[in-house]
């Protein structure tokens, strides 16, 4: 081919192209974009979040479900009933559901998903849930029942997660990568690092609620490339919008309504409580006074996030704003640090490659350094992290995010927790918390910890994470606010 | 001939086996515990235990490379930790798409920078040379993927005419050709400036030598000189460039797929080593040391073929 005909080729190419660009939005299909891509489909086999915000409660069902408000509602189970020493479940299911390969679904299948998560050679992330779990047992195709060796308040919530979907025995060995469930929506294809497609499940048995006959999810990575996706119209919708300094233009837009909501997500300052100098309190309470949270949340947020003072989620019902308990002090931390000897030391500030966390440690830096105290920053790849900071406990100070819901029995895990902090007044409070099943007294004791772990200044509690979300005008259903990981789709529809 | 090239096909095998030793050594010094990252941090260490046991970590070290240097002799490189599935096949469905990018960036790069740079010599210290020296400061001074988001915005979002990024599939031939449109031109841009300078001067180079005074002198057009005699008189040099762009293009092709999402084995080997997900990262290392290897390789077999007096050494 000579330089003039490649020319032409390329030319033409570029006709050609021009011709087949610009697709439009079908009616009845959401593209949904998301940072973060699956590696497999199985939720119940890999923690990685976005298997569950794309499968969890669309193609595969859960005993029970969870709405935008975090209260739990019947699913696969219709109703239950639990004995009144709290031991004992009896989950009365949903007749007439099946899956999607046709294979009806009834108790046994409860107990196959149940004991495979059990089981000793089980991969299950969030295996702990089920270990107050006794026995699972068929009652009959249509009744199931566990039983408990302790109370746990927090089972029906969390038999809702994508880590306790319901599979089936003959499909649940190809979940990785044929993921096949009761849900609303059935899997129709995965291409790896580009999309993944659902359709409508006509046979679903609430059929007719469900308006969106296709879902694709198209996974992009870098937020500046999701922005232009949407405003080239290649997305109807970005969920979990990964840069909020892009929020502006899009708020500005008639094309698009932008969401700002909350998550489960806790963002910490944790300290090494087990390594000096952070066994001392007053350095910890140094590192309090020294921050100031508006500052960060400007700065690494642009002002999109709320305050936290404690580790539980301002939207949660016994929330207790602590932002107060160390006010941003700069003499008093400086007087601190000196009073502990630490005063122009350097420690290491290790953080993993996240925006929210990147962006915090560098004010956070200034913010200590104005204190007295040079923290040097290291931001480490994911991998690094989570294998040297959170495994090895190599750290002094990190910035992290705590997704889970109910989470503050993190610092009730004793000294081997990567926070290296266990205090037995705390493990407790937390065990009452986890056994108690009246929600007024829950809550009661819900604040009190909070106040314990606020007093302690076990870290410096930041922020709550935010949820930004972009969606096309005219699309709704979407949550503004995630309590859980997953996203319902069932209701999910383009106005008329 | 025969000789140079098997000599060269040993060194070429016995450069991958180091390669290979090497990342075996440096993925099992990485930090990092694979289990956990594919687990999550609220796992418990008993299913963590379980999943090692199933990535076959639970084994001594130097028997692990040895089972994997053996599967991969026959191309097998494992089950990925992450992905769950072979590493061959999800190398196989990600390479067309590199392959593609790679291929048009340096099919343009050649084109655009060959035109140019001979068209610059040609108008030696005429504007037109001037124009093209100055262009190819200018490429050579822009960053592939700035280049890239200011392409998108300008014929993705503003005039839409392209897709901002994504990858149909070669399903549908005429979407497929348009989605690498923008990552091709933002890849090949700053490769065809480094290479149009080059082109320039080893053509001016030739143009210097008295064949081509001759040439002129027995009233061949200008046209013809210019790409019968000089061109492949200067071919040395540029091919050189060449075999190194390549593996440039080849690694850049990994910047340019994160900014366009574009499903290529860039986008693959930077999930494989968040997911600490070894076994994929060393087939896909491995892989991208045999190619800048091979392009190696490749370049000095054209040297033998574009200057006959190499044959005569090298045989």
């Amino acid at each position: 081919m000579t330089p003039s005909a490649l020319l032409a080729a390329t030319a033409s190419a570029l006709a050609l192209a021009l011709a087949f660009a610009a697709p439009a939005s079908a009616a009845g299909t959401a593209r949904i974009g998301l940072q973060q891509e699956p590696t497999v489909l199985d939720p119940t086999a890999d923690a990685t979040a976005s298997i569950d915000g794309m499968l969890a409660q669309n193609v595969f069902e859960s005993l029970t479900t969870v709405n935008e408000a975090g209260e739990v509602l019947p699913n696969l189970a219709e109703r239950w009933e639990i004995a009144d020493d709290g031991l004992t479940y009896t989950f009365h299911l949903v007749e007439g559901a099946s899956f999607h390969d046709g294979t009806a679904f009834d108790a046994q299948d409860v107990k196959f998903s149940f004991d495979r998560a059990m089981a000793e050679d089980s991969v299950n992330p969030s295996k702990s849930i089920w270990a107050p779990i006794a026995s699972v047992e068929v009652l009959d195709p249509a009744t199931v029942r566990l039983t408990l060796t302790r109370k746990d308040a927090f089972l029906l919530f969390n038999l809702a997660q994508g880590d306790a979907s319901i599979l089936a025995p003959e499909s649940a060995d190809r979940a990785k990568t044929e993921p096949v469930g009761t849900g609303p929506f059935r899997f129709v294809s995965w291409t790896r690092g580009d999309r993944l497609v659902l359709a409508k499940n006509a046979d679903w048995r609430d059929a007719e609620a469900v308006s969106l006959d296709r879902v694709e999810f198209r996974f992009i990575a870098d937020p500046a490339s999701g922005a232009a996706a949407l405003m080239a119209d290649e997305l109807d919708a970005f969920p979990g919008f990964g840069a909020p300094e892009m929020l502006p233009q899009f708020e500005a837009d008639p094309r698009f309504a932008v969401t700002v909501g909350s998550t489960e997500g806790e963002v910490i300052l944790a300290m090494n409580n087990a390594r000096a100098p952070f066994d001392d309190p007053r350095v910890r309470q140094a590192v309090n006074h020294a921050i100031d949270r508006d500052a960060i949340i400007d700065g690494a947020m642009y002002g999109r996030a709320a305050p936290i003072g404690s580790f539980y989620p301002p939207h949660g019902p016994a929330y207790l704003d602590l932002t107060g308990t160390w006010p941003h002090d700069v003499e008093k931390a400086r007087a601190l640090f000196e009073a502990a000897g630490v005063a122009g030391r350097e420690m290491t500030l290790r953080v993993p490659p996240f925006a929210y966390a990147t962006r915090s440690a560098e004010i956070i830096q200034a913010q200590l350094a104005a204190a007295g105290v040079d923290a040097k920053v290291e931001t480490v790849e994911w991998g690094f992290w989570i294998g040297e900071v959170y495994k090895n406990r190599n750290y002094d100070m990190t910035i992290i995010a705590h997704t889970s819901p109910n989470d503050m029995g993190n610092f009730a895990r004793g000294k081997d927790y990567f926070y290296g902090y266990q205090d037995d007044a705390y493990d407790a409070l937390w065990a009452a918390i986890e056994t108690e099943a009246d929600a007024q007294a829950r809550a009661e004791l819900q604040r009190e910890a909070q106040r314990f772990l606020a007093e302690a200044a076990v870290h410096a509690f930041l922020f709550q994470l935010p949820k930004l979300s972009v969606v096309k005008a005219g699309l709704e259903g979407f949550w503004a606010s995630s309590p859980v990981i997953f996203q319902p789709l069932a209701g999910v529809r383009w106005a008329d | 001939m025969l000789l140079f090239l098997l000599r060269r096909t040993v060194g070429f095998l016995a450069t991958l086996l180091a390669i290979s030793v090497i990342v075996f050594a440096v993925m099992n010094l990485l930090p990092g515990d694979p289990a956990l990252t594919v687990l999550g941090i609220d796992s418990t260490e008993d299913a963590r235990a379980a999943l090692r046991a199933q990535m076959g970590l639970d084994r001594p070290a130097a028997e692990r490379f040895l089972a994997w240097i053996g599967g991969a002799l026959v191309g097998d490189f494992g089950t990925s930790w992450s992905f769950g599935v072979p590493v061959a096949g999800l190398i196989a469905e990600r390479l067309p798409l590199t392959l593609s990018l790679a291929a048009s960036g340096m099919v343009v790069t050649l084109v655009v920078a060959l035109a140019l740079g001979m068209a610059a010599a040609a108008n030696h210290r005429r504007p037109g040379d001037w124009a093209m020296m100055l262009l190819s400061q200018l490429g050579i001074a822009v960053p592939a993927f700035w280049l890239a988001i200011l392409l998108v915005l300008l014929f993705a979002v503003t005039l839409r005419w392209l897709p901002p990024g994504g990858f149909p599939g070669w399903g549908e031939p005429a979407a497929a050709a348009s989605s690498l449109i923008l990552p091709t031109i933002s890849l090949a841009l700053v490769q065809s400036a480094v290479l149009a300078r080059v082109t320039r001067s080893a053509a001016l180079e030739a143009m210097r030598l008295d064949f081509v005074r001759t040439a002129r002198a027995t009233g061949l057009s200008p046209a013809r000189i210019l790409w019968r005699h000089v061109l492949p008189n200067a071919l040395a040099p540029i091919v050189t460039i060449v075999g190194m762009q390549f593996a440039g293009v080849v690694t850049g092709a990994i910047v340019i797929e994160n900014v366009f999402y574009l499903p290529g084995l860039g986008r693959l080997i930077f999930q494989s080593i968040a997911n600490r997900d070894l076994i994929t990262v060393q087939a896909l290392v491995l892989m991208f040391a045999a190619i800048v290897v091979a392009a190696n390789f490749l370049v000095d077999v054209a040297y033998v073929l574009i200057d006959p007096r190499l044959k005569a050494r090298a045989t």
